[in-house]
């Protein structure tokens, strides 16, 4: 009976709510990840009480994982294509909003990366460049337009190693096993990696712009708190976090 | 339709399972032989490290193996050493990742049915004059027969299944480290869902067929 009794205790201890405010979960691109912490950490300070969950990961795998109901009541997503087609599907309970661009840079663990170029790419005794997939990777597809447009994309072509996301791709030159990535500034500005090899900007003009939107999904509609986020964003708090990490905001020209 | 990338996936998927297979029948069955027959104090811990892929999440051992095999970990060093270069991102570094997911579903088979076949007709060998390596390879392994069967079929179809350890190692190179399950996850984060369903209906059949046949090739294999 004892064994019974700590059972049932357990179980109310897990199924009771830890927290009295309110909650939101958010899905993000895998670029944000040092940036949106800042952000939420700071957005954290006027809401005490209330839970701030973030996951990170691909966007199109979020995407896919909200079409089919997946529990996210913010999707900030590295492609604004993404949101656009959950609008469209009426998975969104708010408009698409545009947040900021994305810049690419070439980056290095194990070499001086602050003046590589793109055409020092071809040089053999780099082996292994790291770039995320441009199947479906919105930083990878980036990455591949850049490299089409030096026309290198054939003579790297075989070197190639893509990674599931930017932040894997990153991993991937992090521990050495590719040479150079092609990866987000703003991951290269994160601390632990810049005080690694450097890095170098992409030219933006070299490719798409790296148009980047988040929504309330439909899940959240009638979330408070969800919204009250979703205009923290637009704060100058969270403005000057995204600039600091690299991103440049819409209308502003910044940074190119 | 499954598309040129698809089939190349498929490709490369039974090349690694068959490669993998391979060189786990020739290192899984001295050490199922010695684990079937030793008294040492080294049975437990030597068994409880094969059996550790049951237990461990892929991304233990990817991430291990990544560190390991990477340029400042000790395999990695070792090989650039030996001019091989560094082994993620290669088919070969996929070949070795699977002999360490999939040993416990190889060994264990032929270590089970070394056992069953006991003492006895390996004295009996003996009175008759056989050495203890023909003994084995006339006695034991005929007798073990289903035991390797299963552990071919088991080793094959799971490395076939192997996706997590892949993803963290592979670096979904096409023809050397795109195999069918990440072609698949691929598929469906590009939204192309008709070829990610062309892929897992094809996985699922191909997946019942193997069970189907160790089940009805060897029967014996479900009163253990």
């Amino acid at each position: 009976m004892n064994l019974l009794r700590a059972c049932t205790f357990l179980l109310l201890f897990l199924a009771a709510p830890a927290w009295a405010g309110d909650r939101i979960t958010i899905a993000a691109a895998a670029d944000l990840k040092f940036a949106l912490e800042e952000i939420v950490f700071a957005f954290r300070q006027a809401h005490p009480a209330d839970q701030v969950e973030t996951i990170y990961g691909s966007s199109g795998k979020f995407h896919t994982q909200i079409q089919q109901g997946a529990p996210f009541d913010l999707y900030f997503s590295a492609d604004i294509a993404y949101p656009r087609l959950l609008e469209k599907e009426g998975l969104a309970a708010s408009p698409v909003r545009p947040y900021a661009f994305g810049r690419i840079v070439l980056w290095s663990a194990s070499r001086d990366a602050r003046k590589l170029t793109l055409a020092d790419l071809a040089d053999p005794s780099i082996r292994k460049i790291a770039i995320a997939n441009p199947r479906h990777a919105p930083y990878g597809k980036r990455a591949e337009e850049a490299l089409r447009s030096v026309g290198l994309w054939e003579k790297v072509k075989d070197r190639l190693v893509m990674g599931e996301n930017i932040a894997q791709t990153a991993q991937y030159v992090q521990s050495g096993n590719a040479d150079v990535g092609i990866i987000a500034l703003s991951l290269a500005l994160n601390k632990e990696l810049a005080a690694k090899g450097g890095y170098a900007l992409i030219d933006d003009k070299l490719h798409a712009p790296l148009e980047q939107g988040f929504i309330v999904t439909r899940r959240a509609a009638g979330n408070t708190l969800a919204k009250q986020f979703a205009d923290y964003m637009g704060s100058p708090e969270a403005r000057r976090i995204m600039v600091r990490y690299g991103f440049v905001l819409p209308g502003e020209a910044a940074g190119k | 339709m499954p598309s040129p990338s698809d089939w190349s996936a498929i490709w490369l998927t039974l090349k690694l399972a068959s490669v993998t297979t391979a060189i786990l029948l020739l290192i899984g069955t001295p050490i199922a032989w010695w684990l079937a027959r030793t008294r040492s104090w080294w049975k437990g811990p030597v068994g409880a490290v094969v059996a550790l892929p049951i237990v461990l999440p892929p991304t233990v051992l990817g991430f291990y193996l990544l560190v390991a095999m990477g340029p400042n970990g000790p395999v990695g060093q070792f090989t650039q050493w030996a001019g091989i270069g560094l082994l993620p991102f290669t088919f070969t570094g996929l070949v070795i990742a699977s002999v360490f997911y999939s040993m416990p579903f190889v060994v264990q088979p032929i270590q089970n049915a070394f056992e069953a076949i006991g003492e006895r007709p390996l004295e009996v060998a003996a009175t008759l004059r056989a050495t203890p390596l023909d003994a084995f390879f006339s006695v034991a392994v005929p007798l073990a027969k289903p035991g390797f069967l299963t552990a071919s079929i088991l080793g094959f179809a799971h490395t076939v299944g192997e996706f997590g350890v892949v993803l963290m190692i592979g670096g979904n190179i096409p023809d050397k480290t795109r195999v069918v399950s990440v072609q698949i996850y691929d598929h469906v984060e590009a939204l192309e869902y008709t070829q990610a369903h062309w892929l897992s209906a094809g996985m699922v059949v191909f997946s019942f067929v193997v069970l189907l046949a160790l089940y009805t090739l060897n029967p014996t294999g479900r009163k253990k």
